[in-house]
């Protein structure tokens, strides 16, 4: 439990680690009054299957962490990002797209509301894969989408030819999950995926992510400002703070906490004072 | 009786040939969301290749394909101003379109290029079908009008085609999945100004000349058309929506001849009258969110 960010590099650096961060730092509006270290040498390395929650106050890096995994910008110069072997710190935006899939807060952010459930999972199923002047649906596609959400349990498989706009939060985040996985990225990254759902139908999804990552073996990394469901979920807890990783639970260790305990671990490793004000952390599910 | 027919007629086939500018817009302004005003240029412009080539002896359906050519190349422009200069949309259409009056003017000489002399692909067909007249005329824009048809109800249900269409739906979420959208915005504004300018250069062929200013208020009136064809057809599935675009340019055409035949209505009255149907028909759901007392977003203003 006394695991610091640099500390936490595997001794034994593998090749066949899903993710390798190296020494990552991310500075925005350097130079200037408002310079921020959203990311402070953070390294961090995943095995495969490895299912981290992240949890952590505002501001403590974690979106930048997820924004750097998926390549939305690079890190500062020094850091690395490695995907399943490869070297990808310099492959940005789109290129990075085959590695990583996202689920993000908003349901409307991971779905094209005005196409149809289908047009949507074809259009996922080709994730970072050359597209070409094939008609899009055919009978072989359609059975493999109904298969996948049949196992949603939502019924969604008989109306795949409905426009995704048309769906409910929950379902809208399910596809979106069924969308994330369907093409087997290295990593899958949750960005609070569940935070604008009501709470019953965040319980659905959740138990649903949950399953989709047990059952193809996902990489995953999700972040929730809901504690019970960090410590409940995944083989792995880190907590940030101030662009650090100041904790990082291994599964054994994980199973016998509870939400006061981790608390007072974080205040251990944070070596200040929790004030209720300083973090944003829910207990309740 | 013999007028209403041949009113009919003439809709018909303007239906079709200005079906082709619907489309275009369709494609900019509600596939790819990109409310793309180079159309007033492309239009002329497709008509000015088509008359130039065609009085230098090129052969006329050459002529055509290189109208369209044209038409792709321009709107490929307008792409790359916002997509690569990130100049907004709405400036990048603007700022092609006054290029374009200058480049048209250069590429005809004068403002006027009259075909009456010439070999058309009206005339080649006369020649093919024994038509002539308004028949002529109907047979060869719906030839174009079917192969433009087919051809994009096929491209738009393929996969480059869905990331197109979700380009303009939800571009985060595309880039997301490793399309450059970049290149699927260029390809639409390409695709859309290429078809103005083929609508163009048949419409020249089919008047008898190319002019400067015939493209003056084409972007409204293929706005038009493409809100008269969903009003009408309310559309559902690509094969529909290309329908009620060719649909649409009809009803509008339709009502615009016979505006003329009231007593108080001029023919330059037709713009104002245009104008008016699409500021009435945009309004419409900003007014049944007010009188419902629904939350209505701020205006955007690009």
């Amino acid at each position: 439990m006394d695991t610091t960010g640099d500390k936490m590099v595997n001794l034994a650096m593998q090749d066949h680690n899903i993710l390798e961060l190296l020494r990552v730092s991310k500075t925005f509006a350097r130079g200037t009054v408002d310079e921020v270290k959203a990311l402070n040498c953070v390294s961090l390395t995943m095995a495969p299957g490895d299912f981290i929650t992240v949890i952590g106050s505002n501001g403590a890096g974690k979106s930048t962490l997820l924004n750097i995994i998926a390549g939305l910008f690079p890190p500062d110069n020094g850091g690395r990002v490695v995907i399943a072997g490869e070297d990808v710190t310099n492959l940005l935006g789109y290129k990075r797209a085959s590695y990583v899939g996202r689920v993000w807060q908003q349901p409307d952010m991971g779905t094209a509301g005005k196409l149809s459930i289908e047009e949507n999972l074809s259009l996922a199923l080709l994730r970072g894969k050359p597209r070409g002047f094939k008609i899009a649906l055919n009978r072989e596609r359609r059975r493999f989408f109904r298969t996948r959400l049949a196992s949603l349990g939502l019924g969604l498989e008989d109306r795949l030819g409905v426009p995704a706009h048309t769906l409910s939060g929950g379902q809208r985040q399910a596809l979106a999950l069924i969308m994330a996985t369907i093409s087997n990225p290295a990593i899958l990254l949750l960005d609070e995926h569940t935070a604008t759902l009501d709470p019953k139908t965040a319980r659905t999804v959740l138990s649903i992510t949950d399953e989709i990552i047990t059952r193809e073996k996902m990489t995953a990394v999700m972040v929730t400002h809901n504690m019970e469901v960090a410590l409940r979920y995944g083989n792995r807890l880190i907590m940030m703070h101030r662009g650090r990783v100041i904790l990082d639970i291994a599964e054994e260790q994980k199973k016998g906490l509870s939400v006061t305990s981790l608390l007072r671990a974080f205040e251990r490793a944070a070596g200040e004072e929790f004030t209720d004000d300083s973090v944003l952390l829910s207990s309740e599910l | 009786m013999t007028t209403a027919l041949s009113i009919l007629n003439s809709s018909l086939y303007e239906g079709l040939a200005f079906g082709l500018v619907a489309i275009g817009v369709y494609m900019t302004f509600r596939v790819l969301d990109f409310p793309d005003l180079s159309v007033d240029g492309t239009f002329p412009l497709g008509a000015a290749v088509a008359a130039v080539l065609i009085t230098t002896g090129v052969n006329p359906h050459l002529a055509t394909l290189a109208a369209l050519a044209s038409g792709l190349l321009a709107g490929f422009t307008t792409g790359i101003l916002n997509t690569k200069l990130r100049i907004s949309a709405l400036l990048s259409g603007i700022l092609v379109m006054v290029a374009l009056y200058s480049i048209n003017l250069r590429i005809m000489g004068r403002p006027n290029i009259s075909l009456i002399r010439e070999v058309t692909i009206f005339d080649w067909a006369s020649n093919f079908l024994g038509l002539s007249g308004l028949s002529l005329s109907i047979v060869v824009a719906g030839v174009a009008a079917l192969v433009v048809f087919l051809m994009l109800n096929w491209f738009l249900r393929t996969d480059i085609g869905l990331a197109l269409r979700a380009t303009g739906d939800n571009e985060h979420m595309v880039r997301g999945l490793g399309v450059d959208t970049d290149k699927t915005v260029l390809l639409g504004c390409a695709l859309g100004n290429g078809l103005v300018a083929l609508a163009g250069a048949l419409v020249a062929q089919n008047q008898g000349n190319a002019d400067i200013n015939m493209g003056s208020g084409m972007i409204v009136m293929g706005l038009a058309s493409v809100i008269i064809g969903e009003g009408i057809f309310r559309p559902k599935g690509i094969s529909w929506v290309l329908v009620a675009c060719f649909g649409g340019a009809f009803v509008y055409r339709l009502f615009m001849t016979l505006a003329l035949y009231t007593t108080f209505l001029r023919a330059s009255d037709l713009k104002l009258i245009t104008a008016a149907l699409v500021i009435i028909a945009l309004a419409i759901p900003y007014l049944r969110k007010r009188i419902r007392h629904e939350w209505i977003p701020p205006a955007t203003r690009w």
